[in-house]
């Protein structure tokens, strides 16, 4: 008989804690009205940025993706085309996370790295609903006002990390074992 | 948490970084649904186009008609007939079409000069 022995380690736990975080902001977020697919605050990507700026890239892309899959699974929309926009807006950020972060940090912090992932994450999404669900040059008209909601929501998300990355870890948290 | 201690976790290039997106947001809205700027003038003779001017400099063109010489001129943005055998002068009188679509007939001498943006525009649609 061949046994499998998973032993999970550290960070194994740390992105399962964080994605969850995600998933709920993700799930809860959806309950806000919004008038165009794609115009919300995306919140989950507070939890991203966070993951990055800590943990580094690679747990930041784990959480990223468990995300998008977990969510789309628990709101319905799993395969459904919300998904692939989510998921090409979801690679298109971390691609772009992955270039800003070797950025100085002394110059540019978490508020500049949010505003690059919410743009690229836009121009994911815009751009596999061009090639794919609306193939009509007149798709680029609605481009003002995703610029518009990355403008604003990639600040705000970037301004609220900075506030708990300068936070004091709390000693009070579980340590990230079982 | 007060305003100023929001504003003390933006680093010194994040206020680039959000300038930029403010720029790229503003200037995406001017272009895309600004007014739609024309940039060639098409002049026709008889019904076929004889030139295409781009409108991003001087020019101009004589065209012949049945009538004789027709003088068409082209500053940045903007276009004009200058001068027309015909009798009644309309087309010289409307003086200097500056919008997309924007069209001077001078039918006696079957020349007319149109102005054309980025889209097609329509004179009237029905459905």
């Amino acid at each position: 008989m061949v046994q499998i022995t998973f032993q999970p380690d550290a960070s194994d736990y740390r992105v399962a804690r964080y994605a969850a975080a995600a998933i709920a902001l993700s799930v809860a977020e959806a309950a806000i009205p919004t008038p165009l697919p794609g115009v919300k605050p995306g919140l989950a990507n507070i939890v991203v940025l966070l993951v990055l700026m800590r943990h580094g890239w690679r747990e930041a892309a784990w959480v990223a993706l468990l995300r998008v899959f977990a969510a789309s699974l628990l709101l319905g929309q799993l395969f459904a085309p919300g998904f692939f926009l989510s998921l090409a807006g979801s690679l298109f950020s971390l691609a772009a996370l992955g270039l800003a972060q070797w950025l100085p940090r002394r110059w540019f912090g978490a508020v500049s790295l949010s505003l690059v992932a919410a743009f690229a994450h836009i121009a994911g999404q815009m751009l596999l609903a061009r090639v794919w669900l609306v193939p009509h040059e007149g798709l680029w008209g609605l481009w003002p006002v995703f610029s518009a909601t990355a403008t604003v929501f990639g600040a705000i998300n970037g301004l609220i990390t900075a506030r708990l990355l300068a936070e004091p870890t709390n000693p009070d948290l579980p340590p990230n074992r079982p | 948490m007060a305003v100023r201690a929001w504003l003390a976790l933006l680093r010194p290039g994040d206020y680039l970084t959000v300038l930029v997106a403010v720029a790229a947001t503003v200037l995406a809205a001017l272009q895309l649904w600004g007014p739609d700027r024309p940039s060639l003038a098409v002049v026709r003779a008889g019904g076929k186009i004889v030139a295409s001017l781009p409108l991003d400099r001087p020019g101009g063109i004589e065209v012949m008609g049945p009538l004789g010489k027709t003088l068409i001129e082209v500053q940045p943005g903007r276009a004009r007939v200058v001068s027309d055998p015909g009798p009644r002068q309309y087309c010289v009188k409307q003086g200097w079409l500056t919008r997309s679509g924007a069209a001077a007939i001078c039918a006696p001498n079957e020349v007319s000069l149109q102005l054309q943006g980025r889209s097609e525009s329509y004179d009237s649609l029905s459905y």
